[in-house]
């Protein structure tokens, strides 16, 4: 048999291997839920059904397609493949302008339309964000 | 002229790390003291850095384009500041500032160690030294900041306007030397692990290291948000972002050495876990360059940059980390006649405590930071992880943490019993009920918000009550506590009261509501010398009276052709109205976003209030 000691011991380092499991476990089950997805106008046409969470979609705004209006602002992703609608309200970031790369955040309404919550900001104007870029390279 | 004196100060530089090396082996072996002309070479390495680093600022005040650095990052016609400050807002600069501060803080450890043993100074010397012979390779084959153009263009391309901003300027010196501080830690605690050093003396030897650096990292991270706060114009302080994330997981692995250190000093127990604490740290914070400067990271921060540089930086890191688990494993020796007993209340467990919530935090943000980038290499699916993420699995456990953090300091070492429970349990009662006060008209939460509140108040007036009680005994550790309670607080409250109004406005119109008017009156063209400015004059009117124009800003650059917003912030001690202004190409509409951020200046104060907690610990010591 093994002494009280060990046994302590044995103990301790199940429960703290139980504890780190948990942990971990619980931490990419949240992750599983919190991640947003990047699709591509194209990726979007693909999709055999409408999902309910966030998403982000990201191309080029397609030129002398951005109509401003009081509450809203409305214009075109595209990937010279597809495109997709895109309605916002909310802050335009300084580089967001025609012919150049987007990424927009929000819910699919249907395939042909996106309602964005949030447009990001990029910090320099010769950058393409990684997934564009991907996405841009794929066709 | 200045940039080949620069390339070849660094190459000297360079030469100079394998004469020191030379140098310090044979004094490790054959001499009883510490021999002087270590010293001396190594200032003088530290003089050729310093030349380089001279060249290459001289190289971008004289605007000398057969430079390729400077011509990839700065313009003739930009104010003298921003060509100075030009210099470490690109990657080759920076990290030749890396290198410098290297050196700086060998230099420094070597004249402030004095009393330490000889072979520990050596060992420390030697270790550091590897990684300096790491930096100048990686610069001089990689990044050199020197490479020659011809023919010699007659303009450079200018800096990104968005780096063109005081804080900015000063962010990257600072950051760093809370970043590279890290790693005069790192060196010392692996030749101290080697000789079989650590002990009392050594924790309290180390522990000013550590302070300095965890006081400069604190400022730097202070500093980067406060530039995302104004500068950024989505008004707000933390996003999340991995670009931020890489410099809080060295902070939260610095803060755990601190406490850990704090023990060490007290009883010789935890030395693992400081010497794995001081690896990760600076393990961490070249993580923290490597994802940075790869590309790797896909951030809204992500400026340009080059994926070979991240390979070098990758093999380099796994170099360390390799050496220093070998040394680790190797070299450590637990004592074995030391009685590890914690009892359950006392000040030692409850650090233990602080630090198993610190490593909890570390590791999501961690995986948050990280998970995204193996999901792409394992099934090239593209994600992002939000603020949602972090936000649900740290706020659940800052409660007990922030309790824990009250009541922790009040307890004596070795073994101890809460006093004062009465005090304690009305503090609590109190909280409780102002938080529900406070919650209860809120469309929030109720539960988790009302315990939230609760603990952050709780520690605020039980570290209040320390100030008035205890005075100046114990300040730096009370101050230091009672900043993160505020902090806490603010940014609980500023995330309540918080309230924004996003509109498309063409000149002249109003936005009206029930509690507010918006109206943009005109905008004013100015021509300055490397932009041109549109300031928008818009007026808020609200039925109580307050009558305010604000002023945002847009700001055409010339060079290179992008266009900024600086919003209009006006301050109070109770909030900020935040203000900034927005034009699309070819549209009549301005987009206008107007916000009222509450207690945001409480938040930079009480970062600067945990900072001085530092301070004053650094400095108390030697009154």
């Amino acid at each position: 048999m093994y002494g009280r000691k060990v046994k302590l011991r044995f103990f301790y380092i199940f429960i703290i291997f139980l504890i780190l499991s948990l942990t971990i476990f619980l931490t990419l089950k949240s992750l599983e839920e919190n991640v947003i997805y990047f699709q591509s106008p194209t990726d979007v046409k693909a999709l055999a059904e409408i999902d309910k969470k966030k998403i982000r979609i990201g191309g080029m705004v397609k030129k002398k397609s951005i109509l401003i209006k009081e509450k809203e602002v409305k214009f075109v992703v595209t990937d010279f493949k597809n495109e997709i609608n895109v309605i916002y309200s909310g802050l335009i970031p300084n580089l967001f302008a025609e012919g150049k790369g987007v990424v927009a955040e929000g819910f699919l309404k249907d395939k042909s339309l996106f309602l964005a919550t949030k447009i990001l900001a990029k910090h320099d104007e010769n950058y393409m964000p990684p997934e564009v870029k991907a996405a841009l390279e794929e066709k | 002229m200045a940039s080949l004196i620069g390339f070849y100060s660094l190459v000297f530089g360079l030469c100079l790390s394998f004469i020191v090396v030379l140098f310090s082996i044979k004094n490790f072996r054959n001499s009883l003291v510490f021999d002087k002309k270590i010293l001396s070479l190594t200032f003088l390495q530290l003089f050729f850095v310093i030349t380089s680093f001279l060249g290459l600022i001289i190289s971008f005040i004289n605007s000398d384009f057969s430079n390729e650095t400077v011509f990839n990052h700065s313009h003739t016609t930009k104010p003298l500041f921003y060509k100075i400050s030009g210099t470490w807002g690109n990657h080759e600069g920076s990290l030749l500032l890396w290198l410098l501060v290297l050196n700086l803080f060998i230099f420094l450890f070597l004249l402030k160690s004095k009393e330490q043993d000889k072979n520990y100074r050596i060992l420390t010397l030697l270790f550091q030294q590897v990684i300096i012979i790491g930096f100048f390779i990686f610069i001089i084959k990689t990044s050199n900041p020197f490479n020659y153009i011809f023919p010699v263009p007659t303009e450079g391309l200018g800096l990104n306007p968005i780096l063109q901003d005081p804080a900015l300027a000063i962010h990257p010196p600072i950051l760093y030397l809370g970043y590279v501080g890290s790693s005069v830690i790192f060196s010392a605690t692996l030749a101290a692990t080697c000789l079989n050093y650590i002990s009392k003396n050594w924790a309290k030897h180390i522990k000013t290291w550590v302070l300095w650096s965890w006081i400069f990292l604190t400022l730097g991270i202070l500093l980067g948000s406060i530039w995302a706060y104004y500068e950024l114009g989505w008004g707000g302080f933390w996003f999340w972002d991995p670009v931020e994330n890489v410099s809080l997981m060295p902070w939260i692995a610095l803060t755990t050495l601190l406490h850990c250190i704090l023990i060490l000093e007290k009883r010789k127990i935890l030395t693992s876990w400081v010497i794995i604490l001081s690896i990760s740290t600076f393990t961490l914070s070249m993580c923290g360059t490597f994802l940075v400067r790869s590309g790797i990271l896909n951030s809204v921060h992500t400026f340009a940059n080059d994926p070979e540089r991240g390979l070098y930086i990758l093999i380099f890191l796994f170099c360390l980390i390799f050496l220093s688990l070998f040394i680790f494993f190797f070299y450590h020796k637990t004592e074995d006649n030391q009685k590890y007993d914690f009892f359950w209340l006392s000040k030692e467990s409850s650090i233990l405590v602080n630090n198993w919530f610190m490593m909890y935090f570390l590791v999501v943000i961690l995986i948050g930071t990280i998970y995204p980038i193996f999901l792409e290499v394992i099934n090239s699916e593209k994600i992002s992880v939000g603020p949602p993420f972090y936000i649900k699995l740290i706020i659940p456990f800052l409660i007990p943490f922030l309790f824990a953090m009250a009541i922790g300091p009040k307890l004596k070492w070795i073994k101890s019993d809460i006093q004062n429970k009465i005090n304690l349990s009305i503090f609590f009662i109190i909280s409780f009920f102002l938080s529900i006060l406070i919650i209860k008209n809120l469309k929030v939460n109720f539960l988790v918000n009302t315990i939230l509140v609760t603990s952050a108040l709780y520690l605020f007036l039980v570290t209040s009550k320390e100030f008035l009680i205890k005075g100046i005994n114990n300040l730096a550790q009370n101050l230091a506590h009672f900043g993160f309670s505020l902090l806490i607080l603010s940014i609980l409250f500023n995330n309540f009261f918080s309230t924004e109004i996003i509109t498309n406005l063409k000149i002249g119109e109003t936005f009206k509501s029930e509690k507010i008017h918006i109206t943009f009156e005109s905008i004013e063209k100015k021509e300055i010398k490397n932009y041109s400015s549109i300031i928008g004059k818009i007026n808020i009117n609200d039925p109580k009276g307050l009558n305010q124009t604000l002023e945002p800003e847009l700001r055409i650059y010339n060079q290179p052709n992008i266009v900024t917003s600086e919003a209009d912030i006006k301050t109070n001690l109770f909030s900020d109205k935040f203000i900034t202004m927005n034009l699309v190409q070819n549209q009549d509409y301005f987009n206008i976003r107007y916000q009222i951020k509450p207690f945001m200046i409480w938040i930079w104060l009480s970062v600067l209030l945990i900072c001085s907690g530092g301070l004053i610990s650094l400095f108390r010591k030697k009154i």
